[in-house]
This record gives C-alpha cells, structure tokens and sequence, in this order.
C-alpha cells in the first residue's frame, strides 16, 4: 500500500489551490481594467475636446481687391488735409459687392448677388470701416485685402482640406460653392490667423465670436473672488487653529465649515441671487456679483488648506517666539503665518482653479447674458469663460463648435498653469520643511 | 513691539535709564499693544464667523422664498404630484394656465442618472483605489494617481459638452443600429458622463478608507495563507465598509448636486421614467431652466426654484452628514 499522500499534495488541494490562484489574476485584470477605463475615459475626453481646438484660432479669409472708392462708400469730398471722418452711413456692403462681382464676372440678378455676397461674413464690412479708420490713406485707393468668410464657407473649406471631393451638408447652395471653388482656384481663400479670437467679444457669427470678454470678465470675477476671500479665509483659519477655545461653538463652527465645502455649487448660485441681487440690489450679469458668489463658494476650501498648512507648523517655533517675549498675536503674525504661507498660497491656488471653472453659480446670477462689449470694471455686464462654453456649446450654429473646443483648450491652459503653480510650491515646500 | 524695545539694550544701560520717562513710554505702549492684539483677535473671530453667516443666508433665502412657494402651490402637490409643467400664464383664460408643480419626476430624472452614474464610478473607482493601493508598482502609481486627479480636475461645463456634443450622438446612432428608440438628450449620456466625473471621488476617498485599516489585518490574513484577492475581500473590504459607504454617500450627494452636466446633456422635458434612453430631467435642470432668462421675482415658477434648491440642500446636507457620522464611527474603531 503507498504511503498517504500529505495534504497539501493532494489532488482535491492542488485543483483548489490552481482555482484560487485563477481567481487571484482574474481579479487583479479586473483592477488593471478598471484603471485603464479610467484613463481611457480622461484620454477620450482631452482628444475630442483638444482635437479641434486649434482650429479656433484660425478663419477662413477672401482676398478680395478693395477699391476705396469715396463715391461708392457715399463719403463726400475726401478732404486732403487732416483726418478724413467716415460716417457711420458710409456703405462698405457696396464696395466689398463691387470687388465680389470683379472678381466672379457673371453673376446677374438681385437674388444672385444677394447669394454672392452671404459668402462674406456679416462682419466683413464692419471690418473694411475698422481698417479705413485706421489707415484713413486708402480712401480712393484700391487694395488686396483679406476679409473674414462666412461660417458655412468656412465649414466648407474645413471639409475640403481633408478630402477635396467631399461636399458637406451646408447651407450653401450649389452656385455657392461654385463661386468658392472659383476664388480658391484664384488663391483667394485661405484659413488665417484669427487675432479676434483672442481679443473680441462675444457674437452671434461664429467666424466673429471671441473670448476676449469672456477672459476679462473672468479676471475681474476671480479678483473679487480672491480679495474676499483669501483673507476671510487665512483670518479664519489662523483663530480656528490659534485662538479658539475647544467648546461647542468651535466645534460646532468646524463641522459648519466642513458641510459647507460640499454643498452643490448651484446653491451657492441661489444665495447669491436671493442675498446680493435681491437684498442688496446688486447690478445682474456684473463680476462684482459673481465674484462674491464664487468666493462665498471658496471660503471653505480655502480655511480647510490654510489650517492644514499652519497645523503643520512646528510646535516649537510658538513656544521659542512666546519665550522671546512675542504676543500671541505677534506669534501668528510674524512667525507661523509666514511658515505656513506656502501651503496657505497652495490652497489658494487650488480653491480658484476650482472657483475659474464654475460655470452653474454664475448662471444664477444672470452672468448667462449676450455681452458684446468687453467689460471695463467690476459692475459691467459680464460673462466668463466657463459660462461662454456653456452659451456656445448650447448655440444651434455649427460654426461655434470650433469656437467651444478653443475656449475648453484656453479654459483647460488657464487651470494647468494655476495647478501647475500650487503643485510647484508644494514641491518647494516640501524640500524646506 | 517687545522685540525692538529698549529693554533688550544692555542691562547697565536700562538701569541707568531707569527713569519715569523710559518706563511711561513703555506703559503706553504696552497699553496699545493690547489695543491692537484685543483688535486682531476680534477681527480674526469675526472673520470666522462668516462661513456660519453664509450658512444662515443660504438656510434663510432658500426657506424664506420655499414659504412664499408653498403660499400659492401647496407642499403635498410639490412632493407627490406626479406632474411638471411650470409655464406661466400669459392669460388668463389659457389651457393649463394654472401650471403644474409636482416634483416627482424631476426626483426619479435625478435619481435614474444618478443610479447610471453610481453604476460607472463605484466599481471602475473602487478597484482603481484597490489596484492602486494593492497592486500598483510604484512606477504605475506615479501614472494612475495622477490621472484621476486630472479627472478631478476637468472643469463641469467641459464634461457637459462631452456629454452633449461626444456621448450623446454615439449612444443615439448605437441605439438606432440596435433598432432601439433613443432621445438625443438621454438619461444615459448624461448618466455616463457624470460617472467619469464621480470616479476619482470614489477612487480617492476609497483609497483613503483601505489605506488607513492597519496592517496587522493585512498581515494577519497573509499569515494564514489568503491570497491577496482574498485578503482585500475578506478581510480589507469589510474592515473598510464604513469608509466605503461614507465615500458613496459623497459621491451620491456630489452627482444630486452636479449642475451643468445634465442642463447640457439630459432634456428638459419632465418624464416619469425608469427607462435610460428616453429624456429625463433632473432638480438642478430644472433650477437653472426657471431662474435664467426672463423672470419675474413673485412668480410660481421663480419661487419653486428655491423650493427645488431647499430640498436639494437639505438632501446632500443629510448624505454629508451621515457620511461623516459613518466615518467616524469607522475611526473609532481602527484609530
């Protein structure tokens, strides 16, 4: 008779031990997958919203042969000396027809040419006045110049860079496209460098609409929100962590704040509809407004990091300054809030990278508005860069599609750098401590 | 200040000097030292306060307004009417000029793409906090860790256009080769997208909750010949449970409260629906859609905007606070 096997020899422990090592990988692919999900997810967001970004900062442009023509634009006896006034009446429509039918001969009737000049932005006259009052030396000179197309040519142009013979479905007619393929036969169409992107306001024409107010409204939200509630916070922090005494109220003020920090942001939106617009009468759409909002919405985020930074301050640097003869007060003024100014800054940083992408408080107070100017000061109508996202992504206009992916990619730049700080100074201060 | 004060010149000195003059002018400014030090403090306190005040002026508005609210639709009708069409009347005599108030679908809206998003995030955050904290070599931790935390930090209105411009016109043309009828603004988009949003909250704060069980248990468990799959299971999991349901709870109250996904992904169209690929709307759609545009401050329809924004502060309140209670009892055990 063999001798028994041992038990761990055995065959029934052999097939458990293989399953339970199975069961062991299988789990471990499980969390491999769930990770790569993850990553899968962020990848998938960053390229589609980064894909076309770029694009933004570029239009598609007609060379066309301006004739300045004073009679034309309907401005009377170009006088030699002096600046030349043009007049709000001055006809540029006319002069950018005239240089249209030059350069496609043969378009006859009110309603072909009314085709003809659609392939232009709305904005192109409005343009040519720009440069006339610029440079008032072109008056009765003629000039090759690049005037913005239209958002449906642009589209156009998009699609045929890609793949000549594809015909997107635009709403551009068949003789449209024609006259396009015409002028980009000539070299007249090209996609160029959209300055105005970066600087104008907001507009109803995709190949017009820019960030630039949406930036500066921004700013001036984040300003507000940043002196108010960087000190609140920080003065907060110091008395939580420096001079409170440990009863209820205390207690209490914590578990406050704590709930406070997870409180939808929309709410927020509502207090400040409710509180600054309707108690105090603030201005609707102003930066004012939203930026105290906003800050109401920090301030927790802000005591929470500054706490944590002056709590990390080591205990004997108290005692040595108490020692030496310094006020409590003198203690956290010249010893510990300096020590823990890093952290406090780094938390700083992170609460208004958070307050620049909020978007659902700022649509409560009425920030949601179509702003064309960009704003000079703290109570002009305003918008900002999440919101104009939001107000452009939501637009039935497919043009504004490239415009939503240049501001994400602007909006994402601005977070990256604010992060990128805090995450320097961190590391900064981790070396020194 | 003390610092720079006399007294720290050399002793010979200060006793020659000793006279009433030097020892006045020390009183006084002693005597402004505590001015300013008494100040400080009251002005230090004060500023603390805030965080209570903005406590009370959210409490305040929101139920001042709820009262007026429930003044002209009655609470029963807001909490159990099973209808919601909150138009004003232009005159009169216009059919369904009353208005409806019934919340209860913008309850269920809010709860079924809160329910997909919980189905996305919990398991993907939770084994990505178990594979980063178990597994993970340190090389692939340096990528995991922060790759959620970019996740953490895209910005709401960038999901929403993820959701309304990407996902959305993806899962519509899956549905139609499926020969399923889907809306353009389904609860499933909407859903999804926001389960990306909630992964690195569930991911962090499950992370948090494994790694501070001690590892005694771990180690305990190894000793007596568990796998690692089964010590994380058997012995880590359930020691974890109370963190656990705490960063659920958190995850539930930050997708009830999330805004601009579901205003720019899910409709606005009041549906009584479990179904996730027809258009639902949710409480924080709903606050948005009344309270942008034209409003009159007295009307119905603005006013149940604060009434939706009362009960959806008073449900996240409640969840941070039980998620709070159950983590500390957690703490009370292994702290």
């Amino acid at each position: 008779m063999a001798e028994p096997q041992s038990h761990w020899q055995s065959e029934g422990f052999k097939k458990r031990l293989r399953r339970r090592n199975a069961q062991e990988r299988r789990f471990r692919r499980l969390g491999i997958a769930a990770v790569l999900l993850a990553g899968a997810a962020l990848a998938m967001l960053l390229v589609s919203v980064l894909s076309n970004g770029w694009r933004a900062a570029f239009r598609t442009e007609i060379a066309l042969d301006v004739d300045f023509d004073p009679e034309t634009l309907g401005i009377e006896s170009p006088s030699m000396d002096g600046p030349t006034e043009i007049p709000a009446s001055a006809d540029f429509g006319a002069v950018l027809r005239n240089s249209l039918l030059q350069t496609i001969p043969g378009v006859e009737g009110r309603a072909a040419v009314r085709e003809l000049v659609a392939l232009l932005s709305r904005g192109a006259s409005a343009d040519l006045a720009a440069r006339l009052r610029a440079e008032p030396a072109l008056l009765g000179r003629r000039e090759r110049l690049w005037v913005p197309a239209s958002d449906e040519v642009d589209l156009l142009v998009n699609a045929r860079r890609s793949d000549p013979a594809s015909t997107p479905s635009t709403r551009l007619s068949e003789q449209q496209i024609g006259w396009t393929d015409a002028l980009a036969a000539q070299a007249r169409v090209a996609r160029r460098f959209n300055s105005h992107f970066f600087t104008g306001g907001d507009s109803r024409e995709p190949e017009l609409a820019g960030i630039g107010g949406a930036l500066v409204g921004t700013l001036l939200t984040l300003l507000v929100t940043l002196a108010v509630s960087f000190p609140l916070g920080v003065a907060a922090a110091v008395y939580l962590e420096e001079f409170a005494p440990d009863n209820r109220w205390t207690r209490q003020l914590e578990v406050n704040i704590n709930n406070l920090a997870a409180v939808p942001s929309i709410v927020f939106g509502l207090l400040g509809l409710a509180v600054f617009l309707g108690l105090f009468g603030m201005p609707r759409s102003a930066p004012l407004v939203g930026g105290l909002t906003l800050a109401l919405m920090t301030l927790p985020v802000i005591i929470i990091a500054s706490r944590a930074a002056i709590a990390a301050v080591a205990f004997g640097i108290r005692e040595s300054a108490r020692g030496l003869g310094a006020s409590p007060v003198q203690v956290v003024l010249h010893h510990v809030l300096p020590i823990a100014m890093p952290g406090i800054v780094t938390g700083t940083l992170l609460g208004i990278a958070r307050a620049m992408g909020e978007t659902a408080p700022l649509l409560m107070i009425g920030m949601v508005a179509f702003i064309v100017d960009v704003p000079k000061g703290f109570t002009d109508a305003a918008t900002a860069l999440p919101v104009q996202i939001y107000l452009w992504a939501d637009s039935p206009e497919r043009g504004f599609v490239d415009n939503v992916s240049g501001a994400i990619l602007i909006l994402l730049a601005l977070l990256g750098l604010l992060n990128g700080a805090a995450i320097l100074l961190r590391q900064r201060f981790e070396q020194r401590s | 200040m003390i610092g720079s004060s006399p007294e720290t010149l050399p002793a010979a000195r200060s006793l020659r000097a000793g006279s009433s003059v030097s020892v006045h002018r020390n009183r006084a400014r002693r005597r402004t030292q505590r001015w300013v030090e008494r100040g400080v403090r009251i002005a230090l306190f004060a500023a603390s306060t805030v965080a209570v005040l903005v406590t009370i002026g959210i409490l305040g508005s929101l139920i001042l307004e709820t009262l007026r609210f429930f003044g002209l639709v009655p609470p029963s009708e807001f909490f159990f009417g099973l209808r919601w069409s909150p138009q004003i009347a232009l005159r009169a005599d216009q059919v369904g000029s009353s208005g409806a108030f019934g919340a209860v679908p913008l309850f269920t809206g809010t709860l079924l793409i809160t329910a997909i998003s919980l189905l996305v995030a919990g398991p993907i955050g939770l084994l990505a906090a178990i594979y980063t904290a178990f597994y993970a070599s340190r090389r692939m931790r340096a990528v995991t860790k922060p790759t959620l935390e970019l996740l953490a930090g895209v910005p709401t209105v960038v999901y929403g256009f993820f959701a309304a411009l990407v996902v959305a016109p993806v899962i519509r043309s899956v549905g139609e080769s499926l020969g399923l009828d889907v809306a353009s603004e389904s609860a499933l988009a909407a859903g999804l997208v926001m389960g990306v949003m909630i992964i690195p909250i569930i991911s962090s704060l499950s992370d948090d909750a494994i790694t501070t069980i001690p590892k005694a248990l771990r180690d305990a468990s190894y000793a007596l010949g568990a796998t690692h799959s089964e010590t994380i299971r058997q012995a880590i999991l359930p020691a974890a449970m109370p963190g656990l349901v705490a960063a659920f709870l958190l995850a539930i109250s930050r997708a009830i409260g999330e805004t601009m996904i579901v205003v720019m992904a899910a409709g606005l169209a009041a549906n009584l629906t479990p179904n996730p690929l027809e258009a639902v709307t949710t409480v924080t759609v709903q606050i948005v859609t009344l309270l942008t545009g034209d409003q009159e401050f007295d009307s119905a329809k603005t006013l149940a905007a604060f009434a939706l924004g009362l009960t959806l502060f008073v449900v996240t309140l409640g969840l941070n606070v039980i998620a709070l209670h159950v983590s500390r009892t957690a703490k009370l055990r292994y702290g």
